[in-house]
């Protein structure tokens, strides 16, 4: 075994210095290459299929490597980047608005509230344009204008329109395309494709990424695969809030797998929290959907003055309505940011004037803006997103006014990764929304699809062959002491599991559920020191438990759901604990992490860049004992630390 | 929100495996929220079938907002139940009576052979796509996005081509077991765009070739395909497959690739 690997010290970020234009660059030129005829020696593993995975599995093929990509769903078209709506953003310039690459880079430092890495966001932006050129030869249908050329629209918080679309399933068409990429490399035969396995661990041979166990889901099978490295691309963890507006499989599982192999988790408590989103309807209920917020251009959110107030919308006079957006926030009204119109939301129910059965849920009303502008301009322009409302709640939104309530969408959080997006474990690199990379503390609108289809296609490619270039392997196979000892784990886990669960009482469901309320409440929109430490106890004693009296019916030997949601709500009750973990050790308010003892006197977030101006990064001791923190400083040369206010 | 309830009576297909004869299942008296989802009936269902030690339904799902194509099976003989243009996870209770019967079966189609329950293996769908449902263009070699110029009603069409999502509901509504729906939306986005020129004819002949050699049947033009789609995607695009397949059969035993300028359809 080489020994270079001695030089790599955890959190040194590798970023590279001098004029931030160039960093990628001078960077791409001091990386190491591998010869078209080596490359095929390589064998990479890929994990998910989403916009990051495909295009990583599929550039890498294309390149010649030898790549095995896994998913558990049944295709990889059905990821959940999917679902995304609204756009992806590209710094194209071709509204001749005065964009740049600089602009974008600038919105995104900004929007992520001063916690993100200058450096990876620059090369974000910088290969923004490239991502809709290849789409557009992929013939991926990207929304154009009469004459022929790309449209584009506007999107939150910026000021200029450098998003582009697909009608309101962008993330559907980029995905198919990433997709079609991947089954021509899949047809070529360069990409073993391996559906409905998911890998139920890491295999780190001498402190390297050198292969992953996988369940097949359809026949419990427990399978080792041996590579030169390995590539995450498995999403984020909204999930373990349960109500969330990401795919009911979506999981903490790969990441948090690796992680207690020793790969750094980043930033947890960093979650997004989206403000429209039609609210819970029952306590049966098994997920969110989330309306585009372009809907608070015309619509005016209110609560019943009076707590408790049970009279129905139209019964409620002006006078009994408090429009508090537009109370507290006069300049900016109902389109104050995501995180802060979601805390005042929550607020608001807090104090017993939230609307509808549950109380949880505040009005947004068109009443005003069909009287100013009419019905059919309305209609117009928000008539899929009515229909959708009225389809899911069975109400007419043109006649009574909506009731939204804001729900865990995004994690900007994820495994700790350097410049080259490999983790502090050499080999295992993670792309996507897996890893904490280049949003900070907040994400802006339109920028998920950016950075997915950027580490897959465009960076990645390059550094991972740097990395495979130095770094001399031995063939380990899965005959390997390590490799068996990872699979008999992973398989003892399952087997513990289900002896338990053979004579357990409640379902795993109903644990997944206690957690995701506890969460939401303590560790959602709105922190304190009191609720973290609760949090953390509580967690432990739903974890406990759970490993004491969950029920798993079936066998672990046939396609068996609920053993695939045991072990996926396993992993999240350890998750959970970190995320309010690092909730609590940040003491400062930033983007999506709100800490109620730090605001400003007009109660909005207040950072402490004295002492948190840095990325947080947990390394794995034992499940019931306190992780290490390390940090990576965060240094801000070319965009000006400031304080945001929307008032 | 009405926050009614009703009682249903549920009558499902339960198989263990590929191998199980398999047989039908009754659930009486499932309450359930009228604004719930169907999948949530399953939910609650299942919830309960696992409390008193039972064995759940197994159903394929993920995202519940109709645009992943996981979910799909059969409620009282149509595919993805009774509303049109809409996928079962999108369906709510308040569409039904109480004291309904409702009788959930899987997609029946041999070239989708049933896993268990009602999740079937639609892995042949994979194999249509893999056989030239893409562009050879590697990474690197774009273009400029805007240096071919297509026209708005084109890309409109070729998007709404694009818009499958795979469920399978085509397949199953359809008496011969079709996959003509499926295929002939994929070739024709490629057709209509630009993009898609260089292989058209190669392209049209290897997906066909695919769909026949997975076990689908032929298109019969009964239209079942289009009613019962959630995407409503038209059967013109099969219409389109079918002059496409004539023009590259010409053209390939002529010996060259199909140089026909896009067109909208």
């Amino acid at each position: 075994m080489n020994t270079a690997n001695d030089s790599l010290r955890p959190l040194e970020s590798r970023s590279p210095s001098g004029p931030i234009e160039t960093r990628w660059a001078r960077h791409k030129a001091d990386l190491k290459l591998v010869a078209p005829t080596n490359r095929r020696k390589f064998h990479v593993l890929v994990v998910g299929t989403g916009l990051a995975g495909a295009s990583a599995a599929a550039t890498l093929a294309e390149q010649g490597y030898n790549v095995t990509a896994f998913t558990y769903h049944d295709s990889p078209r059905r990821a959940h980047s999917i679902a995304a709506q609204g756009g992806i953003n590209a710094a194209k310039n071709y509204q001749n608005d005065n964009d740049s690459v600089f602009r974008l880079f600038y919105d995104t430092v900004k929007g992520g509230d001063f916690r993100a890495r200058e450096s990876n966001v620059h090369r974000l932006a910088e290969v923004s344009a490239n991502i809709i050129d290849q789409a557009v030869s992929q013939g991926v249908p990207i929304a154009r204008e009469y004459g022929g050329t790309l449209a584009n629209r506007t999107f939150g918080g910026v000021q200029v329109s450098r998003t582009f679309y697909a009608a309101g399933q962008t993330g559907q068409q980029l995905l198919l395309g990433a997709y079609s990429s991947l089954n021509r490399m899949i047809d070529a035969g360069r990409v073993k494709m391996h559906c409905k396995k998911e890998m139920i661990d890491l295999v780190v041979v001498d402190g390297i990424a050198r292969g992953i166990v996988t369940r097949d889901l359809t026949n419990g099978n427990i399978e080792t695969f041996m590579a030169n490295a390995v590539v995450l691309a498995t999403g984020g963890y909204s999930n373990v809030f349960y109500l969330s507006t990401n795919a009911m499989h979506c999981n903490v599982t790969a990441t948090w797998r690796a992680h207690r192999r020793g790969a750094y988790m980043s930033n947890p408590c960093y979650t997004q929290i989206h403000p429209t989103c039609i609210p819970q309807h029952g306590d049966f209920q098994s997920k969110l959907t989330l309306m585009s917020e372009s809907l608070r251009n015309d619509g005016r959110v209110w609560v019943p003055t009076k707590a408790g107030d049970k009279r129905r919308a139209a019964e409620i006079p002006d006078a009994d309505r408090d429009y508090y957006l537009e109370r507290k926030y006069p300049s900016f009204g109902n389109m104050v940011p995501r995180d802060v119109a979601s805390r005042n939301a929550k607020y608001m129910c807090d104090e017993g004037k939230g609307v509808g059965n549950t109380g949880r849920a505040v009005y947004l009303d068109f009443r005003d803006a069909i009287e100013r502008d009419g019905e059919k301009a309305i209609r117009e322009r928000y008539g899929n997103l009515f229909q959708m409302y009225e389809k899911i709640t069975g109400e007419d939104p043109y006649k009574l006014p909506m009731k939204i309530y804001p729900a865990p969408h995004y994690t900007m959080g994820g495994l700790w990764v350097d410049y080259n997006l490999m983790s502090n474990v050499p080999g295992l690199f993670v792309v996507g929304e897996a890893n904490f990379s280049d949003h900070g503390a907040n994400r802006l609108g339109a920028s998920a699809l950016m950075q997915g289809l950027a580490d897959g296609y465009f960076v990645l490619p390059y550094t991972i062959a740097s990395f495979l270039a130095g770094h001399k392997q031995e063939t380990v196979n899965a005959d390997h002491p390590t490799a068996r000892q990872t699979a008999a784990d992973a398989k003892a886990r399952i087997d513990k599991l289900l002896s338990v669960g053979k004579k357990g009482s409640r379902s795993v469901e109903s644990f997944h559920r206690e957690l995701g309320m506890l969460m939401l409440d303590k560790v959602g929109m709105s922190r304190s020191a009191e609720g973290l430490t609760h949090t953390m106890e509580r967690v432990r004693q739903i974890r406990d438990e759970f490993w004491q009296s969950v029920r798993i019916p079936g066998e672990a030997s046939m396609l068996n759901p609920e053993v695939e949601k045991a072990g996926r709500v396993a992993d999240f009750l350890e998750f959970a604990e970190l995320m309010a973990r690092d909730a609590f050790t940040r003491n400062e308010s930033c983007g999506g992490h709100f800490r109620e003892e730090y605001q400003t006197p007009e109660g909005e977030a207040l950072r402490d860049d004295e002492n948190f101006c840095h990325v947080t990064a947990w390394e794995y001791t034992d499940v019931n004992a306190e992780p290490v923190e390390h940090r990576e400083p965060l240094t801000f040369d070319f965009v000006k630390l400031t304080q945001r206010s929307y008032k | 929100m009405s926050g009614n309830t009703i009682r249903v009576n549920l009558r499902i297909w339960r198989q263990n495996g590929p191998r199980d004869a398999g047989r039908f299942e009754d659930y009486s008296n499932v309450e359930i929220s009228t604004d719930a989802s169907f999948l949530e009936l399953l939910d609650v269902l299942n919830e309960r079938l696992v409390v008193d030690g039972k064995e759940p339904v197994v159903f394929e799902h993920d995202c519940r907002e109709g645009i992943c194509g996981s979910c799909g099976f059969v409620v009282n003989g149509q595919a993805h139940g009774p509303d049109r243009g809409t996928t079962i996870c999108q369906l709510h209770m308040r569409r039904f009576q109480n004291g309904e019967t409702l009788v959930l079966e899987p997609w029946r189609s041999a070239a989708f052979p049933v896993i268990r329950d009602l999740m079937v293996d639609r892995s042949a769908f994979d194999r249509i796509q893999r056989a030239g449902g893409y562009t050879s263009t590697n990474v690197g070699n774009a273009p400029d996005a805007n240096s071919i110029l297509i026209s708005k009603e084109v890309v409109s069409e070729a998007f709404d081509a694009a818009t499958c999502i795979g469920c399978g509901a085509c397949v199953a509504a359809c008496p011969n077991g079709s996959a003509a729906l499926f295929t002939g939306a994929k070739v024709s986005q490629f057709a209509l765009l630009p993009q898609g020129q260089p292989e058209r004819t190669r392209r049209v002949l290897r997906m066909v070739a695919e769909m026949d050699a997975s076990g689908f049947g032929g298109c019969s033009n009964t239209l079942e395909c289009e009613a019962a789609c959630p995407k409503e995607i038209s059967t013109k695009w099969i219409q389109k497959l079918n002059r496409e397949y004539v023009v590259a059969q010409v053209a390939s035993e002529n010996g060259g690739e199909v140089q026909e300028k896009a067109s909208a359809g």
